[in-house]
């Protein structure tokens, strides 16, 4: 065990403070001190995506960082994304296009493809499946993801449009 | 008089109920992250597990040290088989007959072995103080190859030394676990004697691993004041782990709560009893606070439940013209350290005797060696019923290999030996009764959608353009047509642990005409709090919305086998409809009684019953599930419940045509599906969105076991592919879009006809991908090469057949 430090995050807008081991991963103080539990675990290795957040406007595998790191950051996860009563897009068009099964996966997705309608609010198929391939899915083959994200994407812009 | 608008057919549609693409009602929570996961579970003062694991896949434990883990701060206990032997827990049964070490006892069989539990108050105390137990070892020669262990005298299982009779007949060495004979030894091998044409192949299902996104994990929690134990975990069968818990621990059944919450993929990784569960229990009930063990990814991989590792060798005989008229399979499976499948009691081999496939073929012989090794025990149904995956690739794979030696075409040779409709219900040479099936229009009906003949043109050009050096693509067509078995099954030839693969539904209607209707089932993923609503709106004429799905609690669920083998909808789902017409039974009574006329005098329709041949007179089922109880009704009883226990007359069998179009670089070995077609019968169709969901996904995962995905061992007993770096998993980058595709073909004994199609796509996706792989080559001399057809094999095999210059 090591000496416990100070951290201080501003997590959905809210500010948190907390005692944590430096060498704690990020989603474990996520999940284990915040209780924030939508970031999921799903491998030791940075590769499946469950644990995306974001982080100073980037979108951020949690089990990558440790917390000492993260520490004075502005945090966005799932829990941030919509409201109950008013779905982010992006919510209602995954469940809308069956974009999930087991749910498992699903926050880091929506999480993930907020950034990148951000980063590229008119993207392709490809650019759809290359941006999110980070995020591993083994429900749904992805394609009702990719249908997911691009009906949400044009969504978006005719809402743009429309308040232009 | 009652007003008769809307009509029967809105009021039909304003039920949701079978065939409705309803959105998911699982959605709303899980859009927003409020999923309840087992790792999402916090209980006051829980403590975390973690395991000791052996690095060596085969050696003798000398010693255990528990001194300077136990003297790290927050550590509370560390447990090692030693302590679990007074209470008769270093051991547990195996759902297939065998036993398996909870904790090492003495020595280890594969790498990655539970050797000690520490417990400690959090999770990083936990990882900290499992450095700190030393274990020393003494290395044993390691068996990783099966006939080798066959023929050699290192005895692997020391605790069944001289026990010639195993839990499914006579062991033939000490490696042996079982021979499963079916079908017709002599008159198999007369036919093949005789035959005009023979071909022999043999071929190696590898092992593999279903790798649900969420890894295993549980949660136990006994309270010391009631006696009581309440256990959550990944559970694909709750109510059989309460029974095993209690057969194990002692603890009667009905203080034993098992909870499964929401599951992140299955797939066949969590039907089975794993140490974690059970040193999770035991550290409970020896701290006295609950305590919690989730698998990190690494330790999923090597050590719970594996699937396939099947040597499968074939030998099919035919005439001349290729009508097959005989079959022999010889199987030497790979079982690992313990026999840890999880097959009905009486199928240590599963279904791998429906490998005679979709085609008619009289005499047919299958048998299967079980064996132990120094690798992982499982064998589990990775995204299919119980072997169906490995009996499906192998007919797929050896009729592709006998039209080559027919120089036929492949879907013409499956045409002429698809069983006629008109045969069903088919007796298979190898035991089973086929329910219903209509291949040939399938069949048919895939050719013309992909232009099957023009495909075969483009590749004949391509071939010849590839000879003339213009280009570096080779071109394969996949094809496929499988027939799946699922709905286990019948309780008189199905059940675990003599437990009757029967399942279940209680329901209960509210005065207000909403409902609950808990099932014995557990999705996890799958969407039955969606689908299983839509099975009763039909059935009862209460719309799906008004109805609450709940399955995964043992104290409230009544009993069921649970959700694997594609059971949930052939088996619950029938039980379901069967209660609902029950409720639907006892309305009637109700309805008459309102409407002053004789029961027979009332007839069903959509939401109500209303008097025959005076439709303005009726009742809703809303009206009556509110006169159920405010009525004093003459020889019934007050409320509206009915519960069904359903033991299905006979497996379901499903099935699909597929085709895959496949470009191969023959400098590379990289493939591009360039297209796939899936069509799937499953019967009724419940949600076709949901039905699609799942081939994408089955067919996702097939396309990963069949391009790269496996469990790889070195000579040493080593995993090669622990990790998420080394085992392929696709990503959204290298998966196509699917076209999909349906004729429906109900099952004549199931209630509503439904079939099941959660495993379809894996189980025809899997040959499909691998026959396309092949037949780029098959103008180039390839009969089979194994799988995975990753890049590197693929360019060996081209690089074998002279194809680099």
């Amino acid at each position: 065990m090591t000496d416990k430090m100070h951290v201080k995050l501003n997590v959905n807008g809210e500010d948190r403070e907390f005692l944590a081991e430096p060498r704690e991963l990020l989603i474990y103080a996520l999940r284990e001190h915040l209780n924030i539990t939508g970031p999921h675990v799903g491998c030791d290795t940075s590769h499946c995506g469950a644990c995306t957040v974001t982080i100073d406007g980037k979108s951020v595998k949690s089990c990558t960082m440790f917390v000492a790191q993260a520490n004075g950051a502005e945090i966005t996860t799932i829990e941030g994304i919509g409201k109950p009563d008013a779905l982010h897009v992006l919510q209602e068009s995954f469940r809308e296009h069956h974009g999930l099964q087991c749910g498992f996966c699903t926050p880091g997705m929506i999480t993930r493809a907020t950034k990148l309608l951000e980063e590229n609010p008119n993207p392709t198929e490809e650019d759809v499946r290359f941006g999110m391939s980070g995020n591993i899915c083994r429900c749904t083959g992805y394609q009702n993801i990719v249908k997911s994200i691009l009906s949400a994407a044009s969504e978006l812009n005719s809402a743009k449009e429309a308040a232009q | 008089m009652n007003d008769l608008t809307p009509d029967s057919k809105e009021r039909s549609t304003n039920l949701k109920g079978l065939g409705c693409s309803r959105k998911r009602v699982e959605d709303v929570r899980f859009v927003q992250g409020k999923g309840n996961y087992v790792d999402d579970i916090k209980l006051p003062g829980m403590l975390h597990g973690d395991f000791v694991r052996s690095p060596y896949a085969h050696a003798r434990v000398i010693s255990i040290n528990k001194e300077a883990a136990l003297a790290l701060p927050g550590v509370v206990a560390v447990l090692t088989a030693e302590d679990l032997a007074p209470l008769g827990l270093h051991w547990m049964p195996t759902l297939a007959g065998d036993k398996q070490m909870v904790l090492a006892d003495g020595k280890v069989l594969f790498q990655g072995q539970e050797v000690a539990y520490v417990v400690a108050n959090d999770r990083y105390i936990a990882a900290d103080a499992v450095e700190l137990v030393e274990v020393e070892y003494e290395e044993l020669p390691v068996l990783t190859d099966p006939f080798e262990a066959l023929n050699s005298d290192v005895v692997l299982r020391e605790d069944l030394e001289g026990q010639t009779e195993g839990a499914h007949g006579p062991r033939k060495h000490h490696n042996h676990i079982f021979t499963w004979e079916q079908g017709e030894e002599e008159a198999t091998n007369q036919v093949l004697d005789s035959a005009e044409v023979v071909v022999t192949e043999s071929m190696y299902y590898h092992r593999t691993h279903p790798c649900p996104l969420e890894t295993c994990g549980a949660v136990a929690s006994m309270d010391a004041v009631t006696g009581k134990l309440t256990l959550y975990g990944t559970f694909q069968a709750p109510h059989a782990i309460r029974t095993v818990v209690s057969l194990i621990s002692g603890i009667e059944e009905h203080n034993i709560r098992v909870i499964s919450p929401d599951i992140g993929g299955g797939f066949g990784n969590k039907v089975g009893a794993y140490s974690g569960y059970v040193c999770s229990v035991v550290a409970s009930i020896v701290t006295g606070k609950p305590v919690k063990w989730v698998e990190d990814r690494i330790e999923n991989l090597m050590t719970t439940a594996f699937a396939r590792d099947y040597w499968m060798t074939g030998k099919i005989a035919a005439t001349k013209e290729g009508k097959i008229t005989g079959l022999h399979c010889q199987v030497t499976a790979d079982h690992g350290g313990f026999d840890a499948c999880a097959d009905p009691t009486k199928f240590p081999a599963g279904f791998m005797n429906i490998c005679t496939g979709s085609y008619d073929i009289p005499t047919a012989y299958l048998a299967v060696d079980g064996v132990y090794t120094n690798k992982a025990p499982g064998g589990v149904s990775y995204r299919c019923s119980f072997r169906v995956t490995e009996a499906v690739y192998f007919i797929e794979r050896m009729i592709e290999v006998l039209a080559i030696e027919l120089d036929m075409d492949a879907a013409e040779l499956r045409r002429i030996n698809f069983i006629k409709k008109e045969q069903f219900p088919y007796q298979s040479a190898l035991g089973w009764e086929y329910d219903s099936g209509d291949y040939h229009r399938a069949w048919d009906k895939a050719m013309e959608a992909v232009g099957y003949e023009g495909l075969r043109k483009e590749q004949a050009e391509r071939v010849e353009a590839f000879k003339r050096g213009e280009t570096r693509k080779l071109m394969g067509i996949g094809l496929t047509h499988f027939t799946e078995i699922v709905g286990a099954g019948p309780v008189k030839n199905c059940d675990i642990l003599g437990l009757g693969m029967f399942d279940s539904c209680e329901i209960r209607i509210h005065p207000t005409g909403s409902a609950i209707a808990r099932l014995g089932t557990i999705s996890q993923g799958q969407g039955h709090a969606t689908t299983f609503a839509q099975i009763l709106a039909s059935e009862i004429g209460l719309p799906a919305d008004s109805i609450t799905i709940e399955e995964g609690d043992t104290d409230t669920a009544p009993y069921g086998l649970g959700t694997y083998g594609s059971r949930s909808t052939p088996v619950a789902g029938a039980a379901t409809a069967m209660a609902g017409r029950k409720i639907r039974a006892k309305a009637q009574m109700i309805a008459a009684y309102l409407l002053e006329v004789h029961d027979d005098d009332v007839e069903f329709d959509v939401d109500r019953f209303a008097v025959k041949g005076a439709p303005e007179r009726f009742k809703t089922m809303k009206e009556i599930a509110f006169a159920a109880y405010n009525q004093a009704i003459p020889g019934l009883e007050p409320g509206l419940e009915a519960v069904s226990y359903y033991d299905p007359p006979n497996m379901t069998y499903p099935f699909g045509a597929y085709v895959c179009v496949m470009d191969i670089d023959v400098d590379t070995g990289v493939t591009e599906i360039r297209r796939f077609y899936a069509l799937d019968d499953c019967g009724t169709r419940i949600n076709p969105m949901i039905i699609e969901g799942q081939v994408h996904g089955g067919l996702t995962e097939a396309l990963a076991v069949a391009l790269g995905q496996e469990i790889a061992y070195d000579e040493q007993g080593n995993v090669k592919t622990g990790t998420l770096m080394d085992f392929f998993l696709p990503t959204a980058w290298e998966v196509p879009n699917y076209e999909t595709d349906h004729t429906v073909t109900p099952s004549p004994h199931h209630p509503i006809g439904a079939k099941g199609v959660g495993e379809s796509p894996h189980v025809g996706g899997v040959p499909c991908f691998s026959n396309a792989v092949h037949d780029a080559f098959r103008a180039f001399g390839l009969r089979h090469t194994n799988m995975p057809h990753d890049h590197w094999r693929i360019w060996r095999t081209a690089n074998e057949l002279g194809l680099h210059g």
